[in-house]
C-alpha cells in the first residue's frame, strides 16, 4: 500500500498496516436506521404490520406458524409448571415473540443464533423441535442436555443454535469466536446474538462487541428492549434513550425496530445480514417491545405501573397485530389462520407427550462427562461412600 | 541504513529439537502444533508483531499471517469467550493472558463455559488457555499470580505446569491436541533459566497430561510440589543427602486432574509428605493432596502430612518482603528435617 496516500485523521502518514484484509466500504449515512422503528398510534387507529416488504405470502404463513408455536409452546410450558412436571423456572416472552422469529427468520440455515432466555421463538425457527424444549424444562433423560441443564441452555451446532448461560452477556464474545473462526475457516456465517436493555450493561457484552466491531465480523445484535431487566426498568439500566445510541461507541450502525411487527423485524434483519455478509461488519438492531409476563411464572410484576401491561395487551400484541395484518391484507383469513393454529397444537400435543413418556435420567449420569470420559475417568461418588 | 527504510523484524522458524532453555521450547511445541494442524491459531494481547511479552509467540505472524496470529483489543473476556466459540466451530485456538494475573478478567467465560459446556450439552472446548505464572521475580501483587487454586474447585478445567524444558514442549502439545480446556501455567522465573537448558528431542512428542514425574528418586521423604518450586525442592533435596536423608521429589505437572496414583505410590513408599507450593496456604491445592493421602494413605504414614507454601498476604514487590512471602531452599530443609525426626 502506498504510504503516502493513506493518512490518518490528525494528518500523521499511516504506518504499515499488515493486519489490514480488505479495504473497507464508506461508512454508511445515517448511522441508526429508523425505517422500521415503532410509530405513535393515532386516535382510533390499530397496529398492524408494515407493508413494506419482500415476503412471499408462504413465507408470511409460515412467521405466523412460528409465532404462534412460541406462544402456544410456552402456554404449555406453564401448564406443566403448575402440574409442577416443570422442575425449574418458566421463562415467558409473551408480548415480544414477534422479535426473535421475526429476526430469525432472515437468517440462512447456515448462520448463527444464540439467543437469550425470551427467544424461544428464534430457537423454534432455527429447526429446534418442542419436544427438545419440553424435555429439557422437564429434567428428562431425553432432553438434549440429558438433565444436566436446563430450558434452552443447549446447542445444537448443525442447526446453527448455541444456546445461552444464565451470565448476560456472555454470548456476545463466544459468538464472536463463532464468527473469527467461520471466517478462518472461509464460510459465509453470519450470526445473531441475543441480547436485552439489561444484559448490555455486562462487561461481557462491552467485550465481544467491541472485538466484534474491530475485527469487522458479521455480528447482529438484537437489542431487546423490553421495558424491564427482572424488576428493573430500563431507566436504571442505561443513561440512553435508544439502546441504538450505543452502537456509535463501536463504530457500527444500528436499526431501530417496531419489535413487535413480525415483517419489520424480519426485514431490518435481513438488511443487517446482507451489510454484515458482505463485509461490513458488525450491526447493532434495537427493537422495541414489552414484556408482559415477569422475569419467571413466580414474579408477580409488584414494580409495574397499573394498567401498562393492560395498554400493551389490548394495543400491541404481536401476535394480533399480524393476524390483522394478514387478514387486512387477504394473505390468508380466519379460516386458514385457524387451521395453521390448530396444526400448531397437534404437534405441541405430540411432542409434549413425547418427552412427558421420557424417563428420568439415571442418577450417576451425575458423573459422566466433564471431560472427554474415554481420557478421564468419571466423576464417580468416592468408594469410601459405596461401602 | 535510515531508520525510515529499517527492514523490520522478522524472527526466524525455532529448530527442531536442540538444546533449548524452557520458553524456547513453548514457541517449538506452538509453532509445530500450528504447521501440523491448520485449526491451530493464536490469540491475545500483544502476540503478533510483538510476538508477546514474553515472545512465546515470536515469529508466528511472520509465518502463518494475521488469520492465524490474532491481536486482541485488552479484553480477557473476548479473549476467552471468542476462544470459546472458535474451538466449538472445531479450531483449536490457544488464548495467551498476558501475565496469567489477567486470568480474573476472564473468568466468567472460564468457569462459566469453557469449563461446563461439555457437561451441558456435550459440546468439548479444545481450547488452550496460557500465560506467564509465578513469584520471586519482584513483579509485585498483579503479576506473581499462581492461580491453580481458583480453578481447582472448576469442574472441566485442565491445569498443567511444566518445570523442564522437555515437560514444556510435550505438555503444550499435549494441551493443544486434548479435546477438553486446558490452563496452561508458565512459570516466568523458568522461561530463561540457564539451569533449565537441556536438549530435547527432534521428533514429534508429547507429555501425556494427568501424569506427574519423578524428579529425583528417594526412600526416606516425598516432597510434592510443582513448577519453579520443583527446583527448590532438588536443591533442599540435595542439601539433605549429606546428613543421610533420601528425598524424593514429585513434579506434579498437571494440577488438575492430579495423578492421585503416582502421589499415593511415592507416599506409601516413603511413609512421610511434603506439599510444596508457591501459592498461599490458605486453600492452595497443598491443602486438597494433604487431605487425599490422608484419606487414602492414612495407614502408611509415619508422620503428619507437611504443607509448605507461601504466606496468606498478596505477593509483596520488595525484595526483603517476597523472599519472607516465599517458601525458601532452607525452608524446605528445615521441613523436611522435622517431618524425617517425627
Amino acid at each position: 500500500m502506498d504510504q503516502e496516500k493513506q493518512k490518518t485523521t490528525d494528518g500523521s502518514p499511516a504506518g504499515r498496516d499488515r493486519r489490514r484484509r480488505r479495504p473497507r466500504p464508506p461508512r454508511s449515512e445515517p448511522r441508526i436506521f429508523t425505517k422500521y422503528a415503532p410509530r405513535k398510534l393515532q386516535d382510533g387507529q390499530q397496529l398492524t404490520c408494515t407493508n413494506d416488504t419482500s415476503l412471499n405470502a408462504e413465507q408470511m404463513l409460515e412467521l405466523y406458524r412460528y409465532l404462534k408455536l412460541t406462544r402456544l409452546v410456552e402456554e404449555r410450558l406453564v401448564n406443566l409448571y403448575r402440574q409442577t412436571k416443570v422442575v425449574g423456572g418458566v421463562f415467558r416472552s409473551l408480548g415480544q415473540e414477534a422479535t426473535a422469529v421475526g429476526s430469525a427468520y432472515a437468517l440462512q440455515p447456515r448462520d448463527f443464533i444464540t439467543p437469550l432466555i425470551r427467544d424461544l421463538g428464534a430457537v423454534l425457527v432455527k429447526g429446534i423441535r418442542p419436544r427438545e424444549i419440553f424435555a429439557q424444562y422437564m429434567a428428562k433423560a431425553w432432553g438434549p442436555s440429558g438433565g444436566h441443564d436446563l430450558n434452552i441452555h443447549f446447542g445444537d451446532m448443525a442447526k446453527g443454535f448455541i444456546g445461552p448461560i444464565s451470565h448476560l452477556g456472555d454470548m456476545i464474545p463466544v459468538m464472536t469466536g463463532v464468527l473469527l473462526a467461520a471466517r478462518m475457516q472461509k464460510k459465509p456465517t453470519v450470526a445473531i446474538a441475543y441480547i436485552g436493555d439489561g444484559g448490555m450493561s455486562t462487561g461481557a457484552f462491552h467485550e465481544g462487541l467491541n472485538f466484534a466491531a474491530v475485527q469487522r465480523l458479521p455480528l447482529i445484535v438484537v437489542a431487546e428492549y423490553n421495558h424491564y431487566a427482572y424488576s428493573t426498568p430500563t431507566s436504571l439500566q442505561t443513561a440512553v434513550k435508544d439502546l441504538a445510541e450505543k452502537a456509535a461507541g463501536y463504530g457500527i450502525p444500528a436499526h431501530i425496530v417496531d419489535g413487535n411487527d413480525v415483517i419489520a423485524c424480519f426485514e431490518v434483519t435481513k438488511r443487517a445480514a446482507e451489510f454484515a455478509r458482505r463485509g461490513g461488519g458488525a450491526v447493532l438492531i434495537e427493537a422495541k417491545t414489552y414484556r408482559r409476563k415477569g422475569h419467571a411464572e413466580h414474579d408477580d410484576q409488584r414494580y409495574v405501573p397499573s394498567a401498562e401491561i393492560e395498554w400493551w395487551e389490548t394495543h400491541n400484541d404481536p401476535v394480533d397485530r399480524y393476524e390483522r395484518f394478514l387478514t387486512e391484507s387477504g394473505v390468508a383469513d380466519k379460516a386458514k389462520l385457524e387451521e395453521i393454529t390448530a396444526d400448531v397444537v397437534r404437534e405441541i400435543e405430540e411432542d409434549c407427550a413425547w418427552a412427558e413418556s421420557s424417563p428420568m435420567p439415571d442418577p450417576e449420569q451425575a458423573a459422566y462427562r466433564v471431560f472427554d470420559n474415554s481420557i478421564v475417568e468419571p466423576a464417580f461418588r468416592p468408594e469410601i461412600l459405596k461401602s | 541504513m535510515s531508520t525510515a527504510l529499517k527492514k523490520e523484524h522478522k524472527s526466524a522458524r525455532p529448530e527442531r529439537g536442540g538444546v533449548v532453555t524452557l520458553v524456547e521450547a513453548i514457541r517449538q511445541g506452538l509453532w509445530e502444533e500450528m504447521e501440523r494442524d491448520p485449526t491451530v491459531f493464536v490469540i491475545g494481547e500483544d502476540v503478533g508483531a510483538y510476538g508477546g511479552a514474553f515472545k512465546v509467540t515470536d515469529g508466528l505472524i511472520d509465518e502463518f499471517g494475521n488469520g492465524r496470529v490474532i491481536d486482541t483489543p485488552i479484553s480477557e473476556g473476548a479473549i476467552v469467550g471468542a476462544a470459546c466459540g472458535a474451538a466449538l466451530m472445531g479450531m483449536r485456538p490457544v488464548a495467551e493472558f498476558q501475565f496469567i494475573d489477567f486470568i480474573s478478567a476472564g473468568f466468567d467465560l472460564l468457569t462459566n463455559y469453557a469449563a461446563k459446556c461439555r457437561y451441558r450439552w456435550g459440546a468439548g472446548i479444545p481450547a488452550v488457555f496460557r500465560g506467564p505464572c509465578g513469584s520471586g521475580l519482584r513483579t509485585g501483587p498483579f503479576h506473581s499470580l499462581n492461580p491453580e487454586s481458583f480453578f481447582l474447585n472448576t469442574a472441566g478445567l485442565k491445569m498443567v505446569e511444566p518445570s523442564t524444558a522437555y515437560d514444556a514442549k510435550g505438555l503444550i502439545k499435549a494441551a493443544i491436541r486434548d479435546p477438553d480446556p486446558v490452563l496452561f501455567f508458565e512459570h516466568k522465573k523458568l522461561y530463561r533459566l540457564p539451569r533449565l537448558r537441556e536438549e530435547i528431542p527432534a521428533d514429534d512428542y508429547i507429555v501425556e497430561i494427568g501424569k506427574a514425574r519423578t524428579a529425583r528418586e528417594g526412600r526416606d521423604l516425598t516432597i510434592i510440589t510443582f513448577g519453579a518450586m520443583v527446583l527448590i525442592a532438588l536443591d533442599a533435596a540435595e542439601e539433605l543427602e549429606k546428613e543421610g536423608l533420601d528425598v524424593e521429589v514429585i513434579d506434579l505437572r498437571t494440577l488438575a486432574p492430579l495423578d492421585k496414583a503416582a502421589i499415593l505410590a511415592s507416599v506409601k513408599k516413603t511413609s512421610r509428605a511434603l506439599v510444596l507450593h508457591e501459592a498461599s496456604r490458605t486453600g492452595g491445592i497443598g491443602g486438597e493432596i494433604a487431605a487425599m493421602i490422608g484419606e487414602e494413605a492414612f495407614e502408611w504414614l509415619d508422620a503428619p502430612v507437611l504443607r509448605l507454601a507461601s504466606i496468606d498476604t498478596p505477593v509483596p514487590y520488595s525484595p526483603p518482603l517476597e523472599d519472607y512471602y516465599l517458601p525458601q531452599t532452607k525452608d524446605v530443609v528445615d521441613a523436611a528435617r522435622k517431618l524425617a525426626a517425627f
